[in-house]
Order: structure tokens, then C-alpha cells, then sequence
């Protein structure tokens, strides 16, 4: 059953990763990126993870992606990629360059663990329920967790610098005109 | 169900990153509670912020060096001096900064919490003893620095550099991320300390901790420049409002160095054979790279901005000689690459009136018959630079190299000197504009003002002092080139 399972989810993840960045319409890629997470979050079940498969799809297929849509839909949909690129030979090169690291890591860890030692690690820690992690995050990782506060912080007056119109008085016109700021806020 | 036992808290330790933070907050809370308040009382707070973590930070050195905060903190001599920098770093920058954003009349309140965020990820990094700890920390300077590099809205340059720098450095933090977890994979700890015990007893995969080097070895060099991971640098350098540049330059690369040197030779010390051969061709390849490029450049932070790359390959000569040596080399380096390079940029900042700067190398002509004081300045900022004597840089590449030349890498300190020539050609090329040819065009005012002058005049004294007698600091660094871990 489990193995079953596995194989059903590996192909709709590899085909739902495979279909967000070939797709034409971001809002299609969006979607298959919803998919791609719930195939991770069976993932994450099938190896005893509980919580993360939870987080997962509360945190990133819930929260996230609905904010993705958001902005997208902002954006406008219709705004097509330009075809033609803009350095020669980018993007077979890219395609090289990313197959040659994708192969190399995939070999490094296929090598040095095998699949069997990697769901065994897992399996044996106790960071996969609710409860260990909890305990770890306000034990031995109790300083990142508080730092991640500030992180917050500054995310959001980022946001709000960024976002924030600003008073017509201020700095001099300089090369850009005002009115193509992208975005802006509703 | 047994009862976990409170986790101890070493406020002590962690005073200078809370004072930041605090300050930040304080800061945030003041502009929110009155929106007109004048902005120099935000400069004159972030200044009493970066004053309570400098007290903080001295009343550290008194301690016993240790880990501390469950493993993730470590307070040794490394983080305390990388504080002494950050905090210099962000005291000038805070000085350079308020004249300077009035004048382009970038009204921005948040900026100097934003600063003071920015130093306290910096802070953290430089002391942060687990990769978890390290992440957060780069990305709590990082997401600070986008934005602060975004702060002039109606520059389309600045906007560019805001998102230039965001999207490579959301790249770079994927890369490094996985760097982390399979570090994580090999050693089952992302504690820098037992991570090395791990390493050092032979139990772990070589292949895997290969890749992971490799990848925390890319991220890091993203942060701090290094070829070929540079791309973005002229750009953003370029871009950003002039008093961040300096603050980038100097400080993300103090930041980031740190926790290189921690990582690389605490956590990976027992490999280092693996590691050596590519920091070398790293550090050879940024150098040259950086070096050759800032010929070509005719926008004086734009060339800023290519020594800023060739100067990180300077301290990369300093982590590839590793030992005692080379890392006391490299912490000098980075504090004097801070003050000159802070001086540089304050002197772009002061160059010109009315919320401009004299960008091009075209407009600094005959600036030393109008302005001999202020030439005389950048001129010391510039042949420091480029190593000359008797000035903090040329003390930084003498121990560098000789550290190097100690542990046997006289190839590279070869690379280094030849690099060295070339750069000191563009520097001199902007002293001679100034100095030898006849000024162009009217008169041109400085835009001057107490503040920006004080930071000028401090950053000209210590790059001198650190030239002339570099005893001191040096001791200072060789005494603080201890790893707790």
C-alpha cells in the first residue's frame, strides 16, 4: 500500500513540477504548485512526519499560495514572458548547468545514503510529531526561534516602505517617471 | 510526559544583537507614535542603540570565551572583534547617512530602524554558532539591505538595485539552505562545535559533506562577493542610495567573513584539504577579476564598487593561509576595508551639493586646488585602497600575504601582488584627475555638513593610524583569533 502510494505521489509531483514551470499562464502554475505540495505532503506522512504534512498544507498550499493567486491576479493575467532571449544561448546553458548540479546532488546523496538509510534517519527522529518540535523549538533552538522575530519585523516594515505611497514632496524627479511604478497597492 | 527543564538564557551574551533589536523597535514605536517626529532624533536614537550594544560588547571581552544559548551563540575572540567593526561600520554610516538622505530628500523615517535591523543580523551572523542561527541571521541583514537598497522610490537605479539584489539573493539563500541540510544529512547536527567533532572523527561521508561545503561555500560568497558569484555587486553598488553602499560594503562583508572563518575552519577545520584547493581559486579569480573590471569603469561607485570584489578576495588570501595567522590577517583586513572603504563612499557622499554626488571620474577633476582638504581625504581613502604605504590597507595586504606566504602559498600572493598593480592603476587615475589637471567648468561647492565631515575625519584618522601603527589593532586581532566551539 505505502509503496503504491509512493509511486502515485513521486509521478504527480514530478508531473505537477514539471507542468508549473512549463506552463504559459501563471495562474495554471500556480495551481500545479498547489498540486506539488499536497503530492510533498503525502511525502511527508508516508515517513511518519505528521506535522510537517500539516504545515505544508496549511502553511504553503493554504496561506502561501492563496497569496500567490493574490498577486498574480493583481498583476494581470494576461501578460505573456517575452520569447526571445535576451543573452544567446541562455537557456541551453541554463539547462545544462542546472541538469550537471540536479545529477551531481542527486548522486551525492543516492551514494553516500541510499534511499533505506534516509527513511530510517527520519523515521527514528522524534522531530516529526507535534510534540518534538515543539520541545526543540523552545529548547535547543529557543535563540533561532525568538530571531526569527525579528526577521518578521523587518519583513514587515519592508513591506510597508515598499508598499507605502509616498507624499508628492519628496525627492527630486529623477530618471524614472512617477507614473510606471509597477504595483502600488489596491 | 517528563517536564523540560527552562532553557538558560545568557543575557549577557546576547545584549549587543538585543540593544540593536531594541533600539530598532524603540525606533519603529517613536515614528509610530509621532510621524513628524525630525529625523535627526531617529539618527541621534539609532546612534544611542549602536552605543548600548558597543558598551555591551566591552563589557563581554571581560568573559570567559564559551558557547552559549544551547550551542547556537558563541562569544569568542572572532565575534567580539567582528562586533567592534559592525558597530564602527554602522556608527559611520548612521553619521554619513542623515545629511545625506535629507538631501535627496529621501524622507524615510524607517530607514534607521531599518539600520539598526541590519546590524543586528550582522551581529548575530558574526556570533551565530548554528547554521540555523546563520541562516536567520543572513536573512534578517539581507531582507534589511533589499529594502534600505530600494529607499530611493524615484530612482529607478536604486529600484533596480532593490530588486537585482533580492531576487540573486533569494537564489543564493536556496543555495545555501541546501548547503545546510546536507551538512545536516552527513553530520546529524547543524551545531557548528559538534559538527566539527563529527567531522574530525571520520564518521561522516565525504561526498556529502563535499556538497555541502560547496554550497554553503556559494552562498557565502554571494554575500560577501566573491567571483563568480559577484554579478550583482556593480549593480546594487551602484544603485543603492550612497550611505548603504558603504554600509553593504563594509559591514555585510565583516558579517559574512566571520561566520566563513567559522564555519570553514571550525566546522570543516578537519577537512581542509578538501576546502583549500577552491577557496584558493576563489580568492584568485576575485582578485584578478575584480581587479582588471574596475579599469574599465568610469562611475566612481561603480569602481567602488569592483575593488569592493578584489578586496574580498584580499581576505579570502587570509582564510586559504587558515591558522592563527591568516585569521588574525583577515580580521584586520576586514576593519581596515572598513574604515577606507566607508571613507570612500563618504567622501562620494560629500562630494557634491543640492542631493547630488560627482558620480563620474569626469567631475573630480581639479578637485585638490578647490578643495585640498577634502581631495586630500579621498585621496588617502583611495591610496589605501590600493595598498600603499603608509595606510590601514597597505598593512592589511602585508599580513595577509606574509600570513599566506607562512603557510605556503606563495602562488597566490603572487596572483595577489600582480592584482594589486593593476587595481592601483584605477585609484591612481582618479588621484591624478584630481590633483594634476585643471578644473573643469565653475566652481562646485562640497556638500559638507558637520556630521558626514566628522565621520570623514575619523575614517581618514584611523586609516592613517591603522598605516602608521598597526601594532596595536594588530595585537588587538591576533589576540582575538580564538574560535570557541
Amino acid at each position: 500500500m505505502e509503496k503504491y502510494l509512493f509511486w502515485v505521489m513521486a509521478v504527480t509531483a514530478l508531473l505537477s513540477g514539471l507542468g508549473m514551470v512549463m506552463a504559459r499562464n501563471a495562474v495554471h502554475s500556480a495551481l500545479m504548485l498547489v498540486v506539488n505540495f499536497f503530492a510533498l505532503a503525502v511525502f511527508y506522512v508516508l515517513l511518519g512526519a505528521h506535522f510537517l504534512a500539516a504545515v505544508q498544507i496549511i502553511v504553503y498550499a493554504g496561506a502561501i499560495m492563496v497569496l500567490f493567486l493574490f498577486v498574480i491576479m493583481l498583476m494581470g493575467v494576461q501578460r505573456e514572458e517575452p520569447a526571445d532571449e535576451p543573452i544567446r544561448f541562455q537557456r541551453p546553458l541554463a539547462l545544462l548547468a542546472g541538469g550537471a548540479l540536479g545529477g551531481l546532488l542527486v548522486f551525492v546523496i543516492r551514494t553516500s545514503f541510499g534511499l533505506a538509510r534516509f527513511a530510517e534517519q527520519a523515521g527514528s527522529s522524534s522531530a516529526g510529531n507535534a510534540q518534538g518540535i515543539g520541545r526543540a523549538l523552545f529548547t535547543s533552538y529557543l535563540f533561532p526561534f525568538e530571531v526569527t522575530s525579528i526577521l518578521l519585523i523587518v519583513a514587515a516594515i519592508g513591506v510597508v516602505v515598499i508598499g507605502r505611497r509616498e507624499p508628492e514632496s519628496e525627492e527630486p524627479a529623477a530618471p524614472a517617471p512617477a507614473s510606471s511604478e509597477p504595483g502600488g497597492g489596491p | 510526559m517528563p517536564i523540560t527543564q527552562t532553557p538558560e538564557v545568557a543575557w549577557r551574551a546576547i545584549a549587543p544583537a538585543l540593544a540593536l533589536a531594541g533600539g530598532g523597535v524603540i525606533a519603529l514605536l517613536v515614528i509610530a507614535a509621532r510621524p513628524k517626529i525630525h529625523r535627526a532624533a531617529l539618527a541621534a536614537l539609532s546612534l544611542a542603540a549602536i552605543g548600548a550594544a558597543s558598551w555591551s560588547t566591552f563589557d563581554l571581552c571581560a568573559l570567559r570565551y564559551r558557547v552559549v544559548m544551547q550551542g547556537s551563540v558563541a562569544v569568542d575572540g572572532v565575534s567580539l572583534f567582528a562586533n567592534l567593526i559592525l558597530l564602527v561600520t554602522a556608527a559611520m554610516t548612521v553619521l554619513l547617512s542623515y545629511h545625506y538622505l535629507e538631501r535627496r530628500r529621501i524622507h524615510r523615517a524607517e530607514y534607521y530602524p531599518l539600520l539598526l535591523f541590519a546590524t543586528c543580523g550582522m551581529v548575530l551572523l558574526a556570533a551565530a554558532n548554528d547554521l540555523i542561527l546563520v541562516f536567520l541571521a543572513i536573512e534578517v541583514l539581507s531582507l534589511a539591505l533589499y529594502v534600505l537598497a530600494g529607499m530611493a522610490r524615484r530612482d529607478a537605479g536604486s529600484q533596480e538595485a532593490a530588486l537585482k539584489y533580492l531576487l540573486l539573493g533569494a537564489f543564493s539563500t536556496a543555495i545555501f539552505l541546501y548547503g545546510i541540510a546536507l551538512s545536516f544529512g552527513a553530520t546529524g547536527t547543524t551545531n557548528l562545535g559538534r559538527t566539527a567533532v563529527k567531522v574530525a572523527s571520520g564518521g561522516v561521508d565525504a561526498r556529502l559533506t563535499s556538497a555541502a561545503m560547496a554550497l554553503l561555500a556559494i552562498g557565502f560568497g554571494f554575500k560577501v562577493s566573491v567571483v563568480p558569484f559577484h554579478m550583482w555587486t556593480p549593480d546594487v553598488y551602484q544603485g543603492a542610495p550612497t550611505s548603504v553602499t558603504g554600509f553593504m560594503a563594509a559591514g555585510t562583508k565583516a558579517a559574512g567573513f566571520a561566520a566563513l572563518l567559522r564555519v570553514f575552519l571550525v566546522s570543516f577545520g578537519a577537512l581542509q584539504w578538501s576546502w583549500r584547493p577552491v577557496l584558493w581559486g576563489l580568492a584568485a579569480a576575485t582578485m584578478v577579476v575584480g581587479s582588471i573590471l574596475a579599469i574599465a569603469q568610469s562611475d566612481v561607485k561603480r569602481m567602488l564598487a569592483y575593488s569592493s570584489i578584489a578586496h574580498a578576495g584580499f581576505v579570502l588570501v587570509g582564510v586559504v593561509a587558515g591558522g592563527r595567522e591568516g585569521l588574525s590577517a583577515s580580521l584586520f583586513y576586514l576593519l581596515a576595508y572598513a574604515v577606507m572603504v566607508l571613507g570612500a563612499f563618504g567622501a562620494v557622499i560629500v562630494s557634491a551639493p543640492d542631493g547630488r554626488e560627482r558620480l563620474s571620474f569626469g567631475e573630480w577633476a581639479g578637485l585638490g586646488q578647490r578643495h585640498p582638504v577634502f581631495a586630500g581625504a579621498m585621496t588617502l581613502f583611495l591610496l589605501s585602497l590600493a595598498g600603499i604605504p603608509p595606510t590601514a590597507g597597505f598593512m592589511g595586504k602585508f599580513f595577509v600575504f606574509s600570513a599566506a606566504v607562512q603557510a605556503g602559498e606563495t602562488p597566490l600572493v603572487v596572483v595577489g601582488v600582480l592584482a594589486s598593480v593593476v587595481a592601483a592603476f584605477f585609484y591612481l587615475r582618479l588621484i591624478v584627475l584630481m590633483w594634476l589637471t585643471e578644473p573643469a567648468g565653475e566652481a562646485q561647492e562640497l556638500g559638507a555638513s558637520p556630521a558626514p565631515a566628522l565621520a570623514l575625519a575619523l575614517a581618514a584618522a584611523a586609516t592613517l593610524a591603522f598605516g602608521v601603527y598597526p601594532q596595536a589593532i594588530m595585537d588587538l586581532a591576533r589576540a582575538a583569533s580564538v574560535f570557541t566551539g
